[in-house]
């Protein structure tokens, strides 16, 4: 390249000489993409929300009015299962954080270099394979012959079948990866000299999980609890597969949004898992989990 | 003296693998002693401490607490505490949570622990900051809430793992003196785990030198620097002409090894009774309060053509000294006999010549 010449005439000396256009063209596409593709839809769904839905004709009247929130409010069903979705979602994550926290530290502090790749790839795993075949999965584990009842059968335990247990236990399944992840993770950047000192200065097992490990990992079970929270609050294929007759709040939404037709009512129950989200970041983002994402 | 040691190693050896760490260490410190482990990294020094701790277990041996066997006790059942090099202060307790931590786990009260906490963060002079975060603390503020919450369990011995590695050198001055002085106030036995011989040398009663996790030597800091028993203790400890071979008999007149340390040589003015010889200047290296000669000296009349070269520690006393430019120049060089360190009964095995700290 030409002495004096060179930055001035290329497009990549221009770039260089002006920060600020590098990083609006760096940024702009995928913030017009989450400007238009998401935040617009979201807001879309939230002015529906305040429509109606003409009953003969079945169109969408664009009258401002509370009335699907109304309905949410004064029919007892949708409280149900409003009720039942959080405490699935709930169920999920306490159920996901109990399994994945011995795995997470089996993984960070006591598996060799190798075996840690190993398992970090075992948990990985599960996610490259398709989520429909994993529920089904789950619905022959469950079946009146399956691998579950004849697992309980000699303790005369007789299976769950199809319900909400199912549901749950298909829910802690299908995210678990979501929250051992986040645990390894916490847990990979506890230096063990921590856990010797605890040790060191008279502490046992017990209490140096409950005084230090714990404590130091709790950001990283909200941060992972996140996951399997928000995907349980919109989830509504498994429950459709194992859960029998049992309704959560997306079979509700997808009802009327399909068959029914009444978007407005779909989206205002939408609005449920949104807000239950929003408070739960909030109470999250107080414990300082966000940093771990 | 078995008896009353506040620690005995009994042919202590650790393997990782194939990796001999530790290999056959036999070992009594006092009671109240400041007891140093010296050794290059590799050299097994911090194995053994770790081995005091229980942190790791030991393949053979034994270790003894004041005359009790701990071997296979966890590190929760032994009276020591460790410093470690990262401090590892809890990140989510405050300066008093980190220093009452031990007494917590041990059930005291919730008012005798504070004030117990408190009176130990006086002790290394940081009562003030108490209710801070690990985080917000300096280097040597942290090095020092770690000594307070170690203390405060009084333990029969405080383990001590290079404490002072990640401070700068002024900060690591201050702190040796500091370290020694608490020592002398609360008569704890301390074993200190360095890498430095300066610092070793600083702050010990005995200095145990390390190398290939073997003992090399046992001794006080002046018996250790003026008559190492081993050429890797010469070397290692302070710098050391190496003399062996042609070295040795051009410069002691006989077969063997031997050491002379170069602040023993004189340049110039020769004293009485000294042996003597001539040479030239190689290179001259100023270190500010002194200079290192480095002198090539001249073949013996003998004619056996051996030749040695030695290093001459001179303090910066006058003008001439200041003089770089006498690289080339003729100079005699004297030591009084009783200065030559022989080595000879030891095996000769490779030393470091110089040991940067």
């Amino acid at each position: 390249m030409e002495q004096g010449a060179a930055g001035r005439s290329t497009p990549g000396g221009t770039l260089h000489r002006h920060p600020r256009l590098r990083l609006g063209l760096l940024l702009g596409p995928p913030m017009l993409w989450l400007g238009v593709a998401y935040l617009t839809a979201l807001g879309a769904l939230f002015l529906t929300a305040f429509w109606t839905t003409n009953s003969f004709t079945g169109d969408i009247e664009k009258v401002w009015n509370l009335d699907n929130f109304r309905q949410l409010w004064e029919i007892g069903v949708y409280k149900t299962v409003a009720f039942r979705t959080l405490a699935i979602a709930v169920s999920v994550t306490v159920v996901d954080a109990v399994i994945a926290f011995p795995i997470a530290l089996f993984m960070a502090k006591i598996a060799s270099r190798r075996w840690q790749r190993i398992l970090v790839i075992a948990v990985l795993m599960p996610l490259w394979a398709s989520y429909l075949v994993k529920a089904y999965a789950w619905r022959a584990m469950f079946s009146a012959t399956g691998p579950v009842h004849w697992l309980l059968d000699p303790f005369g335990i007789s299976s769950p079948g199809y319900g909400l247990t199912a549901t749950v236990v298909t829910l802690a399944y299908l995210w678990l990866p979501y929250m051992i992840l986040p645990m390894y993770a916490g847990l990979e950047r506890v230096p063990n000299s921590l856990l010797e000192a605890s040790a060191d200065l008279g502490a046992r097992p017990g209490t140096t999980l409950r005084r230090v490990i714990l404590p130091i990992l709790t950001p990283a079970v909200f941060a992972g609890s996140i996951f399997t929270f928000s995907l349980t609050l919109g989830d509504y294929i498994t429950v459709k597969i194992v859960g029998g007759a049992n309704q959560m709040l997306g079979n509700v939404v997808y009802d009327n949004s399909g068959a029914a037709g009444n978007l407005p009512f779909a989206a205002a129950v939408a609005t449920i898992p949104v807000v239950i989200m929003l408070v739960y970041l909030a109470v999250v983002r107080r414990t300082g989990a966000l940093d771990e994402l | 003296m078995s008896e009353t040691a506040a620690i005995s190693l009994r042919d202590l050896s650790k393997s990782f693998g194939t990796v001999q760490a530790v290999d056959g260490v036999d070992l009594d410190i006092a009671d109240g002693e400041f007891f140093s482990m010296l050794g290059p990294s590799g050299s097994g020094k911090t194995t053994v401490l770790r081995m005091i701790a229980g942190f790791e277990q030991p393949t053979s041996g034994t270790i003894l607490l004041a005359g009790e066997d701990v071997t296979g006790r966890p590190p929760f059942a032994r009276d020591v505490n460790t410093v470690f090099q990262d401090y590892a202060l809890f990140p989510h307790m405050s300066v008093i949570e980190n220093v009452e931590y031990g007494l917590r786990v041990k059930k005291v009260g919730k008012g005798d622990r504070r004030r117990r906490a408190a009176e130990a963060l006086e002790t290394v002079r940081l009562g003030h900051l108490g209710s801070r975060r690990p985080g917000q603390l300096s280097g040597g503020q942290r090095q020092r809430v770690a000594l307070a919450r170690a203390l405060v369990n009084r333990p029969k011995v405080l383990l001590l793992d290079e404490p002072l590695g990640a401070l700068d050198l002024k900060l690591r001055r201050e702190m040796q003196i500091e370290l020694k002085e608490i020592q002398r106030d609360v008569g704890i036995t301390f074993v200190f785990v360095t890498h430095d011989q300066e610092e070793a040398l600083t702050l010990s009663d005995r200095i145990a030198v390390f190398n290939d996790g073997r003992i090399q030597q046992v001794a006080s800091p002046r018996e250790l620097y003026e008559g190492p028993q081993s050429a890797f203790v010469a070397g290692f400890v302070g710098t050391s002409n190496l003399l062996t071979g042609p070295a040795a008999r051009a410069v002691v007149g006989r077969e063997g090894t031997f050491s002379i340390r170069p602040e023993k040589i004189h340049l110039d003015a020769v004293p009485e009774g000294a042996r003597t010889t001539e040479g030239v200047v190689r290179e001259v290296v100023y270190l500010g309060s002194a200079n290192h000669y480095v002198v090539d000296l001249d073949a013996p009349p003998d004619g056996s053509g051996d030749q040695a070269t030695l290093t001459v520690l001179r303090q910066n006393l006058n003008a001439e000294d200041n003089r770089v430019s006498r690289r080339g120049e003729r100079v005699r060089l004297g030591w009084l006999p009783e200065h030559v360190i022989d080595l000879s009964a030891s095996e000769a095995q490779p030393a470091p010549m110089e040991e940067t700290a």
